[in-house]
């Protein structure tokens, strides 16, 4: 189910001030963030989070497709390495 | 048989049924689209007239998304997702449920048939 109108996306508090003030001084570092359920605005294209998968924080590089997706879509906190295999039993 | 946007041709069904044979149009849109164009839903659809299926076609035409329009569309919005290489477009590439169901069993709409594992628990009793 989607979220209340009234409230709007969600969007990290102190996340978005890191964004803000990186456009002001129009510098794009990385920011490090655990906040996955963050909705991903207008204002973040361009910059680059670095996002906790629960292990390490991924590179994401934001692009304008990925406006109203969340950051955690983009950092994937399972790896899967296939079942099996030789030698393996 | 009555031809609808060059491919489709609904059967001899009721002209509400017959219109669900179009890609993107359900039981209600083909209600809907019989009520706009004044045809009786129940009547056969070999029974329309020339100038009632042009209505239609008409119809479709202007306010509705379907068939090849509406295939494109889809396939456009999974493209979409794939190249954010976002979680869904992960699972749509591996072919896996979207949606977060689960894998550990069912999942064979999007799995394919089933592909037995040698040697899994369970597989000598499936024999």
């Amino acid at each position: 189910m989607g979220r209340s109108l009234k409230k709007g996306p969600y969007i990290h508090p102190k996340l978005y001030a890191k964004v803000e003030k990186q456009n002001e001084a129009g510098v794009k570092e990385p920011i490090t963030t655990w906040a996955r359920s963050c909705t991903i605005v207008p204002e973040f294209v361009g910059h680059t989070f670095m996002v906790h998968n629960g292990k390490q924080h991924l590179k994401v590089f934001i692009t304008e497709d990925m406006v109203g997706h969340k950051l955690g879509e983009f950092s994937p906190t399972r790896n899967f390495r296939g079942h099996g295999g030789k030698g393996k039993r | 048989m009555p031809r609808l946007l060059g491919v489709d041709i609904p059967a001899d069904r009721p002209t509400g049924i017959s219109l669900t044979y179009l890609y993107g149009v359900g039981p209600k849109t083909a209600r809907e689209l019989c009520h706009k164009a004044g045809i009786d839903p129940r009547g056969r659809a070999r029974d329309l007239g020339e100038d009632e299926v042009a209505r239609l076609a008409a119809l479709l035409d202007k306010d509705y998304i379907v068939e090849g329009q509406l295939r494109r569309q889809v396939a456009q919005n999974i493209s979409r997702l794939r190249d954010i290489g976002s979680y869904r477009g992960l699972r749509h590439r591996r072919g896996l449920p979207v949606r977060g169901q689960r894998t550990r069993t069912n999942a064979r709409t999007r799995k394919g048939p089933k592909k037995t594992v040698a040697g899994k628990k369970g597989v000598k009793d499936l024999r």
